[in-house]
């Protein structure tokens, strides 16, 4: 036996998972045309699971200064900032992302993942207690046992549990850090910010949002769900991603603790790894300061998100209880999950297939995310497929009419 | 609030914990499962109930709400019976 033969069960699973001829987690594109379509298998298939929230992966003076700092600087930074020196860009990128929040300190890290990782193990040690949000991402469980603190989880999106959980650590030394994200990965939904808020301010806990899926989408200047609910002066560190509405990728924390310096030389997912390249740091410049000055992005993301989550509900698809960029449509098993995947990749749409554990239910999940570069009628295309792979399988009645005229 | 209205049904049955905690974590097993179960010291949580990750984490917060304690991550990682859990509760209850 092999030294993996600890992970048979998930082999099985998997090899079932290939048995009907799809692999979820190994699609292949042969060519990405654009933030909203690729070929795969010989055919133009729309992008509907990319998280490329406002279409700037091809944004051309996003690309040119990619390879404007290309040209100059190099491919790559050949190590971590710590043993190889930060670059201009470094800096240049740190102080634009704590001026757009208005905090006085900003970190960058080399992805979103290694950001939660470097924050969640810095910000508590041992004897401290983190509270984290049953849903959160697995960066965040991930980070949550580098630090060595107690980890205590709480019901998701449930302020109550929240308190109850605080207020039996009465008494107890050490800090309390809450962490929670703005909008949650797998169903799409927000946070209450304004209630953990109010939890974090009775109990003298510190607040963490992680603003991953909500940079550039929620907020009137697109700071993320803590500006959209007015709420940000409560919260002590944000912390986000350049992968997704950004176009590139890294990872970044903000705020306005004191000493936040000392993260440089204790982070050791900061220190230990290389630096982004110029290139990278070029574009997401650039991309920030496109998400600040082009607000119709936002528009046309939400108006987007809008149509599609109106149009699945009117087709009688049960989806997650907001209209947000990320739309999760639950399915009734996982045969019917893979086989409407399948069907719908043959058909030209791409989307991402999420299964237990990884959802938060037992129910598995076809998750979709719009674009701000998608057009009304890539959604309408996405519905339509939607549509007859649903009558196709059975999910959906064979010829229900559509409910107001939406689509 | 659906567990709640799960833990509301164990608390009035069970009223204030004077049975042992293996007679309280039974019934809240059942709670959670749906039907009723056998348990001893040396039952396998996962193993031998068939629980899966959600419902492991859905019974551990209907334990946590009964004994109003909270059971740390690293601790539910330690525990694999039914033995564990329960020296896991005394231990918390008793540094409560």
């Amino acid at each position: 036996m092999s030294i993996l033969a600890k992970h048979a069960a998930y082999k099985t699973a998997y090899d079932a998972l290939r048995a009907h001829g799809v692999d979820p987690l190994n699609v292949r594109f042969e060519h990405v045309l654009s933030p909203t379509e690729g070929i795969l298998n010989g055919r133009r298939t729309i992008l509907l699971g990319t998280h490329n929230y406002l279409g700037l992966t091809f944004d051309s003076a996003c690309i040119e200064k990619a390879v404007e700092a290309t040209r100059s600087q190099g491919t790559g930074t050949t190590g971590s900032r710590v043993a190889n020196g930060s670059y201009d860009g470094h800096l240049r990128l740190e102080q634009a992302l704590a001026e757009f929040y208005g905090r006085r300190d900003a970190m960058v890290f080399t992805t979103g993942y290694q950001a939660n990782l470097g924050v969640l193990s810095s910000l508590v040690a041992r004897g401290d207690h983190l509270m984290l949000d049953a849903d959160s991402h697995a960066s965040i469980y991930d980070g949550s046992r580098l630090g060595g603190s107690e980890v205590i989880r709480f019901r998701h999106n449930n302020p109550d549990d929240l308190y109850k959980r605080l207020r039996r650590l009465e008494g107890a030394p050490g800090d309390r850090l809450i962490v929670v994200e703005g909008i949650y990965s797998m169903m799409g939904d927000t946070a209450p910010l304004k209630e953990i808020a109010a939890v974090k301010r009775e109990t003298g806990a510190y607040l963490l949002v992680d603003e991953a899926h909500s940079l550039g989408v929620l907020g009137q200047t697109g700071r993320g769900l803590a500006e959209a609910l007015d709420v940000e002066a409560d919260v002590d560190f944000i912390v986000g991603t350049f992968s997704k509405s950004l176009g590139s990728v890294g990872g970044f924390c903000v705020s306005n603790c004191a000493d936040f310096d000392v993260m440089r030389i204790v982070c050791r997912p900061y220190m230990f790894t290389a630096s982004l390249p110029p290139g990278v740091i070029a574009s997401t410049l650039e991309a920030l300061h496109t998400l600040r000055s082009k607000p119709a992005l936002r528009a046309s993301l939400m108006s987007n998100a809008r149509r599609l989550y109106d149009g699945l509900g009117a087709l009688g698809f049960t989806t997650g209880p907001e209209a947000n960029p990320i739309v999760a449509v639950v399915m009734p098993s996982q045969e019917v999950a893979v086989a409407c995947w399948k069907l719908l990749l043959d058909s030209g749409l791409y989307l991402n297939l999420a299964l237990p554990p990884a959802t938060p239910t037992n129910a598995p999940l076809l998750r979709t995310s719009v674009s701000a570069a998608h057009t009304a009628r890539q959604i309408d295309a996405a519905l339509g497929m939607f549509a007859e792979a649903g009558r196709a399988l059975g999910i959906l009645p064979a010829h229900r009419r559509r409910a107001g005229g939406a689509v | 609030m659906r567990e709640n209205h799960q833990l509301s049904l164990v608390e009035n049955e069970v009223g204030t914990a004077v049975r042992p905690i293996r007679d309280d974590i039974s019934l809240i097993f059942e709670q959670v499962l749906g039907h009723p179960v056998q348990i001893t010291d040396k039952t396998d949580i996962v193993g031998d109930l068939g629980m899966d990750s959600l419902g492991v984490m859905n019974f551990v917060m209907a334990i946590e709400d009964f004994y109003d304690i909270s059971i740390p991550l690293d601790r539910i990682a330690q525990v694999q019976t039914v033995g564990d859990l329960i020296r896991a509760v005394e231990h918390l209850r008793a540094g409560a």
